[in-house]
């Protein structure tokens, strides 16, 4: 790929300002994510990291502020832009958001049917591709969604955001609800991908095990905006009281043990 | 903003596959067949990839299987991205997998209507068997209920006696006033070619109180509470809500089924009275107006020659359809199983089930009561 659009940041959030009635969600945040980068977002229950999310995927508009995806302004870019914009990210919903009345393949099928002219051979071969791209077996395509564990689901939706091979991911806490097996596997499974087609991956998650496995930087939200970002190695060293009990706590401790 | 991908065969010896536009899922389009046609089973020796724009796992698919292209294949020096995405598919996607397996054939269309009315009546007989079955559970419950009643649960009752009983006063209203009317309107102008345009009345009298009344008000509470309940516990089983009631200790029955069945089987029968009451208002309205018989010369001749034995007819007949309803709208809820479709499926059949079993209990009371001389 080429042309000066891929000088811009991933991600750019500029004093973003979200509220819902009286209660001010975000105040002022400011966020980049760099291209090629895994970044992690993390923040305690309640903080915003979900309605950040939204607001950067346009689920919801912004109350001042703005957000720049791959070099486009997601919420007063014309239409067409938009739309052009939408088929190159992917987004893995916490709980997979499947639909539940296709089948896996046609899940993963979905944004092929809707934005290539490919033939219905070849939508197959690329769906049956992306499901044994995130490990599932062939077989797995013919069921529906209610027939998968938890660990298969997220495999699933994971297999449809790769789908038209976006630019950009977005994973909402890929690992939750995992096994610490399952969970070791999606990591590698992130960065293979990360690797093997060049993505930028935007994720949210309380996994501390996968923010020291995969993570290149980490975004720290408290206080109605991004109170620090770093490799967690500068972020170990930060001052803020959350993110010392968040990563010098005895559960972040183990992890920062077992990364090493 | 894609070049639609396409390609050139060069030579003949040692063919080299150029590749020119985006080989990306948006931009390939059809040309995967027509590099699988103009290769007709031969490997591309080495690519050209001078002039190739944007390229995806898509893309990669379609070199690695229509033109046999491996990582070793040469020329791919030009491009490192093109040589790591096809290590990628070659490493993930094996050669059996070719597409998906053919779908089985399509069976032969006679006896595919065939098959689909045998499945549908063995459907519909077992659909009725455990309608029965839901039944007993709920005299069950009723039994248990009257042994315990602090068990009964009053607020969720008064609730669900507001939303799926009051809420529909208006609609019921207003549409048996319309459906009086109409009687009215067909009788005068029937029982006028006869010079007897004076039983509009009676006409009125007895179709409102004995049928119409409790009909209508029956058909629009399937159609509007019984289908709500079905979609209720529908979405509550699908979310699990159904099961994390189970393990808490509470009855699911007795939580979801019984408040509505209460709910349902007090409400009906007033608004069937509110719907009679209505009936007779258009009935009158349209006789003052249209056969000039005045309200008060209505009522007399109501009492006089219809009575209040048809209004008993009718209002028996509520609490039996509240029942029906309660019932077919709880069960086809608790059926739902995992997906949307599902939920959609069993609504529907919710209303349909219960306008049907309305329409027969309703045929079979009217039997009755000939038989035994009402």
């Amino acid at each position: 790929m080429s042309g000066p659009r891929d000088q811009t940041p991933a991600v750019q959030v500029r004093g973003l300002v979200s509220r819902f009635g009286d209660h001010l969600v975000h105040d002022g945040l400011d966020l980049t994510v760099e291209r090629g980068e895994i970044f992690g977002l993390v923040g305690g229950s309640g903080a915003g990291k979900s309605v950040l999310l939204n607001t950067v995927i346009d689920l919801k508009e912004p109350d001042g502020g703005s957000v720049e995806v791959l070099g486009v302004d997601v919420h007063r870019a014309p239409e067409h832009e938009r739309l052009d914009l939408e088929r190159r990210w992917g987004v893995l919903f916490q709980s997979g958001a499947l639909f539940s009345s296709l089948s896996v393949r046609d899940n993963v099928a979905a944004p092929l049917y809707e934005h290539t002219r490919l033939s219905r051979r070849q939508i197959a071969a690329v769906a049956d591709l992306k499901l044994a791209l995130v490990g599932l077996e062939p077989s797995a395509g013919a069921l529906r969604p209610a027939e998968l564990s938890g660990g298969m689901r997220k495999r699933a939706g994971l297999a449809r955001a790769l789908a038209l091979d976006p630019e950009l991911l977005f994973l909402d806490e890929p690992t939750a609800g995992l096994d610490p097996i399952g969970a070791e596997g999606f990591d590698s499974l992130i960065k293979d991908l990360r690797d093997a087609l060049g993505l930028t991956v935007f994720m949210i998650t309380h996994d501390l095990d996968s923010l020291y496995a995969l993570c290149d930087r980490v975004g720290v939200i408290a206080d109605k905006r991004i109170a620090a970002v770093g490799t967690l190695a500068e972020l170990e060293r930060s001052d803020h009281p959350w993110i010392r009990e968040y990563f010098l706590g005895p559960r972040g401790r183990a992890a920062a043990k077992g990364a090493a | 903003m894609d070049q639609p991908a396409d390609f050139r065969i060069e030579g003949r010896r040692e063919p080299v596959l150029a590749l020119t536009g985006d080989w990306t899922a948006t931009g390939l389009g059809r040309a995967p067949e027509r590099l699988a046609a103009a290769l007709r089973g031969e490997v591309a020796g080495r690519l050209d990839l001078s002039g190739l724009g944007r390229f995806d796992t898509s893309g990669a698919l379609v070199l690695a299987r229509q033109g046999r292209a491996t990582p070793q294949t040469s020329g791919l020096d030009a491009r490192p991205d093109v040589a790591r995405l096809l290590a990628l598919v070659e490493a993930r996607y094996p050669e059996q997998a070719d597409g998906p397996a053919p779908k089985p054939a399509e069976r032969r269309h006679d006896w595919h209507v065939l098959e689909r009315l045998g499945h549908g009546t063995v459907h519909f007989l077992v659909d009725a068997f455990y309608t029965f079955a839901f039944y007993g559970r709920l005299l069950a419950a009723l039994a248990r209920l009257a042994v315990h009643p602090s068990r009964f649960r009053l607020a969720p009752t008064t609730a669900l006696m507001e939303r799926a009983g009051l809420d529909a006063l208006p609609i019921v209203a207003i549409t048996n006033l319309f459906v009086g009317a109409t009687i009215a309107f067909l009788g005068a102008d029937l029982l006028a070619q006869f010079g007897a345009q004076i039983f509009t009345v009676e006409l009125i009298g007895v179709a409102v109180l004995r049928e119409f009344g409790v009909l209508i008000t029956a058909v629009l509470l399937a159609g509007r509470s019984g289908s709500s309940f079905a979609a209720e516990l529908g979405a509550m089983k699908m979310n699990q809500e159904v099961d994390a009631m189970q393990v808490i200790g509470v009855d699911p029955f007795e939580a979801l089924v019984l408040p509505r069945f209460v709910a349902m089987l007090l409400m009906e029968p007033l608004l069937t009275f509110v719907a009679m009451i209505s009936g007779l208002a258009g009935g009158i309205l349209v006789v003052w107006t249209v056969v000039g018989l005045s309200p008060a010369f209505f009522l007399q001749r109501l009492l006089d020659n219809v009575g209040i034995r048809h209004f008993w007819l009718g209002m028996v007949k509520a609490p039996v359809l509240a029942v029906i309803i309660a019932a077919i709208g709880c069960r086809q809820g608790f059926e739902v199983g995992g997906d949307v479709e599902q939920l959609g499926r069993r609504v529907t059949s919710s209303v349909v089930q219960a306008i049907f079993a309305i329409i027969l209990v309703d045929a079979v009371f009217a039997v009755l009561f000939l038989a035994i001389g009402l």
